[in-house]
């Protein structure tokens, strides 16, 4: 076990290694320049591109400019381009705001997906069960950003509330139940939009894991000795099922950085995503860089613990 | 002797039982179709693909050149966002403005242009981007996927350890601006690469040299740590990035999301070799001598290739709905020229004045995509005997 962890570090560092290097270069490589934001701008004039080039040590060879980069990211002096801001405080502050519709979305992911996938498993073939993959495939394949239209229209003219943006202005006067609504409103519709796709998908991934449990021996020998269909399904079937979820309790950690560009641009919601979107609009290399390095730390991150959780959990894993 | 013997017997044996009935001989693809015709979700959405396929070739064909049939880009501004099916106030324009199908099938957007000439338009850059992309992602991850499995025990050894790691740090050197160091290691590398072929017979020769014998990695581990590696970024984000900087144009997009979208099939493929070079035929095969050439691609490719099909048929889909996000987002093909993605986002505009601006290309993706899907997920059953019995 000790080993196993101490194998499994090594390795995520040597990839960790590999993956700064990619995201550097992946940036620096692409044409254009950073110091050439805005040529049209008339006080943008020549010495200012000198300084702003060696501000930034952009007059440097690369692998300097590496090493400088990710000094200053690992010491946190790292400044934005466009505004001179901390990079890692801006992320901070952006982070905080995505978190409430990350947690939401991702507490309907989980919730809603294991009833559904559950009863269309123990039905499987019935009326409910073909509605629902059908629907399933229906929201896997809708672009989110149309059926992100279809919902503002719905809620705004059905309900008349504003939806856009974390809250409406100007309700500071209003009885706090009012506020309290507003702000709901305002964090559900982004939420359930990007609850969405993972409810289509992780719902079918329950069902066809049950699927494959109520197929096995001792599932049918629970039936044939008369326990309850309560008993062979909940008790037999879905424990034995719900074994690849823990796992994917540590592949949920890198949409906490991920956010979602599109919806959160057509929400106005000043999030990561969004904040990303604005980095590489403005070329604003530090932010990109950095989200990026971020989400793959986050991503080696959680596949370590899917690893861990899965050792803890099932015991036939011996490595 | 009693060996021949038995071949003599066998034989007539053999002959008589052909002519026994037996189950109706059907081919492999006659089986799948008659499959495929009893799956009806799949077949609805095969229908739809090939209905897709026609309409975006029909569409290259109508709108290009210099005197199309359906002008996507021509701008009437008296007729600003008529609704679906409505007829043309001929009034106010001149002949050749009126629309050849005598009404604007789909409505016209805020500048006057026919929204369904448009609408074909992109059906063809939401063709080409699909199959170019996944055609791009299934060769990369059917190679490296290949490699991996079935070369995956050989170990790189120390001396193409070391030619392989001067020319890449020389190449890395040369790519971060150090071109003197840069140029010094490449050449060094690739000098060192004819030494290091006649290795073998200097090592015996000095026994302190032997380390360089030995292997340093195997195969399989370079290429699965590749991929784990290109796994820990998030895809749409670095789609993004990359489209963002490069010049927009449609070949970009589709380079794009194919190569960063290949680490799928390599798994796929990786996983089918790896239990296909352990079956018997293979060995089989290896033992009569054919060669590893013929062994890839006459025996294990045609057999590991129906979940690449699948995940091929999905990445369509994929690659169909990022690319309809990337115009939605303004990194698509540059502007004149109508995507499905770029109708929506101008159309979301008038959202509530002219909803069909919104509806027809979302309608359009969401149907395209289903289909793909649809007819995927079907194919992965049929392809799948153990799966087919089942349901």
């Amino acid at each position: 076990m000790l080993s196993f962890i101490g194998r499994s570090i090594i390795q995520k560092i040597v990839t960790l290694f590999f993956v700064s290097i990619v995201s550097f270069l992946i940036i620096y490589l692409a044409p254009g320049k950073p110091s050439q934001v805005n040529p049209l701008n008339p006080k943008f004039t020549v010495e200012m591109v000198e300084r702003f080039r060696k501000a930034f040590h952009l007059d440097q060879p690369l692998y300097i400019q590496y090493y400088y980069f990710y000094r200053d990211l690992f010491t946190g002096r790292t400044v934005s381009w466009k505004d001179n801001q901390p990079v890692l405080t801006k992320i901070w502050q952006r982070f905080l705001n995505s978190l409430p519709l990350f947690i939401v979305s991702t507490v309907l992911t989980w919730t809603l997906s294991f009833p559904v996938g559950i009863r269309s498993a123990i039905f499987r073939g019935g009326f409910y069960d073909r509605a629902t993959t059908f629907i399933a495939y229906l929201l896997i394949a809708i672009p989110s950003f149309f059926f992100a239209y279809i919902l503002i229209i719905f809620v705004v003219s059905r309900f008349g509330v504003s939806v856009i943006g974390m809250n409406t202005f100007g309700l500071e006067h209003a009885s706090p139940v009012r506020v309290i609504m507003d702000r709901v409103w305002h964090l559900l519709i982004p939420s359930v939009l990007s609850a969405t796709g993972g409810i289509a998908i992780l719902s079918r991934y329950v069902r066809s894991q049950m699927l494959e449990v109520e197929g096995q021996d001792y599932v049918r020998t629970a039936k044939a000795k008369g326990l309850t269909s309560e008993q062979v399904h909940y008790k037999h079937a879905l424990r034995n099922a719900l074994l690849p979820f823990v796992t994917m309790f540590g592949l949920i950690l890198p949409g906490l950085i991920g956010g979602s560009i599109i919806i959160e641009s057509i929400f106005s919601w000043p999030g990561l995503g969004r904040l990303e979107y604005e980095a590489i609009l403005a070329r604003d290399y530090p932010i990109i860089m950095t989200v990026n390095f971020i989400s793959a730390v986050l991503v080696l991150i959680g596949t370590f613990v899917s690893d861990l959780l899965y050792l803890i959990v099932d015991p036939r894993v011996r490595l | 002797m009693p060996k021949l013997q038995n071949t003599t017997v066998a034989k007539p044996a053999f002959e008589s039982n052909s002519e026994a009935p037996m189950a109706p001989k059907r081919t492999r693809l006659e089986e799948t179709w008659r499959l495929l015709k009893k799956n009806r979700l799949a077949f609805a959405g095969l229908v739809i693909f090939v209905f897709f396929f026609l309409t975006a070739c029909a569409g290259l064909a109508l709108t290009s050149g210099t005197k199309p049939v359906f002008d996507p880009a021509l701008i009437r501004l008296p007729e600003k966002l008529k609704p679906l099916l409505s007829k043309p106030n001929l009034a106010v324009l001149r002949p050749e403005q009126i629309p050849p199908l005598g009404t604007y099938l789909l409505g016209t957007d805020e500048l006057g242009r026919d929204v369904f000439a448009r609408m074909l338009q992109g059906s063809w850059v939401s063709l080409t981007v699909g199959f170019v992309a996944v055609g791009i992602s299934v060769l990369v991850g059917i190679f490296l996927g290949g490699v991996a499995g079935y070369y995956g025990k050989l170990s790189v050894g120390m001396k193409e350890a070391v030619v392989a790691c001067l020319c890449l740090a020389g190449g890395t050197a040369l790519a971060f601006g150090a071109i003197h160091i840069g140029l010094v290691l490449v050449v060094l590398g690739l000098v060192s690469f004819p030494l290091s072929l006649r290795l073998s017979g200097m090592a015996t020769k000095h026994p302190n040299l032997e380390w360089l014998r030995r292997g340093a990695l195997s195969v399989d581990t370079l290429i699965m740590r590749f991929v784990d590696i290109m796994l820990c970024f998030p895809s749409f984000f670095l789609i993004l990035t990359v489209v963002a900087l490069l010049p927009a144009s449609i070949y970009n997009i589709m380079i794009v999301i194919g190569l960063t979208s290949w680490m799928g099939t390599t798994r796929f493929v990786r996983a089918e070799f790896l239990s296909l070079r352990e079956q018997d035929f293979v060995t089989a095969a290896r033992a009569l001598g054919v060669r590893d050439r013929r062994i890839i691609f006459r025996h294990m490719i045609p057999n590991a290739v129906a979940p690449v099909l699948v995940s091929a048929t999905i990445g369509i889909a994929s690659a169909i709905l990022t690319e309809a996000g990337l115009s939605f987002l303004g990194f698509g093909v540059p502007p004149p020229h109508a995507t499905w993605g770029n109708i929506l986002s101008d159309g979301k505009n008038y959202i509530f004045d002219a909803p069909w601006l919104t509806f027809v290309p979302g309608f359009a993706i969401l149907i395209v995509v289903l289909s793909f899907n649809l007819f995927g997920e079907g194919l992965r059953d049929i392809l799948n005997p153990k799966l087919r019995e089942r349901y």
